[in-house]
């Protein structure tokens, strides 16, 4: 008995992970096609939640079917039909709606030559199409930057509130709240389910970009976790954004996807055998990921091919690549770099660029000028922060000035907020001689 | 995420099978299931092999090394080619695999993890070396 039901159990864990694998592959396809039979995309995510729902007892109880991509889209259509009949005081909307599906069905009949059984997936220009008016939905401007992130990451990424609550370690009903009060939002605002115009679609695109570095960079603060580690949001956010580049190839889409490769290549690295943050100044090279500085130059060089130019990401990218491509600290390309970050510096001009510039320039022409660079920063909007004090210890080290050098780091340490990097400080301090 | 090989693995009868086939019908589903894969994010490399009897079979089974021309008479399954994609988990990559474009008896796909890196002491000076390997030769 006791055996009995543990097996059971055990398959039903199977199942489950099946599921979540077929929703993972085919979930942005069919929240896709639900909004564009429906014109809501609030309504398409819910239906296409309760036919994974209903996967999740049915799959494991009957096997998985032939089509899973196909049953899932045909039981959402089917959940989206019953909601409309019950929204009855939604005429309009309901007749609007019909016709579509009428239209649709006649297209996937025409296509497939099969009866119109309403479980095709459309063809491949459309389901394009329509995966990424869901990325520009999703990351709309009028939702706040976490409500973008998990919407993001569940309807074009395809993971569970469970395993979204896993990865930003809260609470499963916080995220399902989170997700709820975006639909909410998004339905308030009448943001329709479309590819933006072209006057918008810069603009809209940015927002797009940006999301996916902020999954990226959630992810590459890392801590050990369980099925979906934080890790993997970084993997993720690469993944999205190669999907992204295939449906809007343009010069900033390859500029992020090559940076976030070519940061990702530094990960093997970036950490001690102890756990302890390892700067890039002391990593040991050989452990760097080829395969994601291959990738990451190669999405670098289709930026500069399209000529007009690299945007933020793909100056970050190209400072990146000095880097990867560096044998050692030594043998980088300081000057570059500089340049680079000038580049960098009039197109999203930010203190943090400036103080990256300075550290460039005393690599590239000594610390006497790095510190000269350093001291232009003062009295702006990095006093108060431990970045421009451990910069100017640092540069003083160099130069020999070991009292003040000294002063600087301990300063610099009272100053910052992270525990690890406090004791890296505390240690550059204790270490002067 | 990790990556996963997955195999592609037929019979001599199924292979057989799928040569009957219109190549160009064949070119287009399997064109068609990579481009799926690209679009998705998870591809990460693939081979396809060309006919067995073209190759050779090294055996070690006896104390000196025998060479055979061609698919070997005792193999059973010949291998065909390879995906490598970069999924979440292992489900993931057997779902892939089940979209794949092949029929007929005997054809399969096996699908294994790629070992990384982090599978091997990293304090084994051979294991260090292979790392600076890697980099040389620019592979994975």
């Amino acid at each position: 008995m006791a055996q009995g039901a543990r097996d059971r159990v055990t398959g039903d864990d199977a199942g489950r992970r099946t599921v979540e694998a077929v929703w993972r592959i085919e979930s942005a396809r069919i929240v896709g096609a639900l909004a564009r039979y429906t014109h809501d995309f609030a309504l398409a995510e819910d239906v296409a939640q309760e036919a994974l729902a209903e996967a999740l007892v049915a799959w494991p109880r009957d096997g998985v079917p032939r089509n899973p991509a196909g049953w899932l889209l045909a039981t959402g259509r089917r959940r989206a039909i019953d909601a409309f009949r019950r929204h009855t005081a939604l005429d309009e909307r309901y007749a609007a709606f019909a016709h579509d599906l009428d239209e649709g069905e006649a297209t996937s009949g025409a296509q497939g030559g099969a009866p119109a059984s309403g479980n095709q997936i459309p063809d491949p220009e459309r389901i394009d199409d329509d995966v990424l008016a869901l990325m520009f939905v999703a990351c709309h401007p009028v939702l706040s930057r976490e409500a973008r992130v998990a919407l993001t990451l569940r309807v074009v990424g395809g993971l569970t509130t469970e395993e979204l609550a896993r990865a930003f370690l809260v609470p499963v009903p916080t995220m399902q709240a989170r997700i709820t009060r975006a639909k909410k939002t998004l339905a308030a605002a009448r943001v329709p389910f479309e590819v933006p115009e072209p006057g918008d679609r810069a603009e809209r695109l940015g927002s797009v970009l940006t999301v996916l570095y902020v999954i990226f960079t959630e992810g590459s603060t890392a801590t050990a976790g369980d099925s979906w580690m934080r890790a993997d949001l970084a993997r993720e956010a690469i993944r999205l954004t190669r999907v992204l580049m295939r449906l809007a190839p343009e010069p900033e889409v390859y500029g992020l996807l090559a940076l976030l490769e070519l940061t990702a290549a530094r990960f093997p690295a970036r950490t001690g055998p102890d756990g302890a943050p390892v700067l890039l100044a002391d990593q040991d090279r050989r452990r760097w990921d080829r395969g994601a500085i291959r990738r990451g130059r190669a999405a670098l060089a289709r930026a500069v091919a399209q000529g007009r130019g690299l945007g933020a990401y793909g100056l970050q990218a190209a400072i990146a690549e000095c880097h990867a491509v560096a044998p050692s600290v030594d043998e980088t390309d300081w000057e570059r770099i500089v340049v680079l970050y000038e580049a960098l510096g009039r197109l999203a001009p930010s203190p943090v660029v400036e103080l990256n510039r300075a550290v460039a320039v005393s690599m590239a022409q000594g610390p006497e000028a790095g510190l000269v660079a350093v001291e232009r920063l003062a009295g702006g909007a990095l006093d108060g922060s431990y970045l421009l004090p451990s910069v100017r210890g640092e540069l003083l080290a160099r130069l020999g000035r070991t009292a003040e050098a000294r002063g600087e780091l301990l300063r610099a340490a009272e100053l910052c907020g992270n525990g690890a990097e406090r004791a890296v400080l505390e240690g550059k301090a204790a270490g002067l001689v | 995420m990790s990556k996963y090989m997955l195999i592609m693995r037929g019979s001599e009868e199924g292979y057989e099978k799928f040569e009957e086939m219109d190549f160009t019908e064949v070119i287009a589903a399997m064109g068609r299931y990579n481009e799926e894969m690209v679009n998705a994010g998870v591809l990460v490399a693939g081979e396809g092999l060309s006919d067995a009897s073209e190759g050779a079979v090294v055996d070690f089974s006896s104390e000196t090394p025998v060479v055979t021309d061609g698919p070997y008479g005792e193999v059973k399954e010949l291998f065909n080619g390879f995906w490598i994609v970069d999924v979440a988990s292992k489900e993931e990559a057997v779902e892939w695999a089940k979209k794949a474009p092949l029929s007929g008896p005997g054809n399969k796909i096996e699908i294994r993890r790629v070992n990384g890196v982090e599978d091997f002491p990293q304090d084994n000076e051979w294991i260090q070396k292979e790392t600076a390997w890697r980099k040389e030769l620019g592979t994975e």
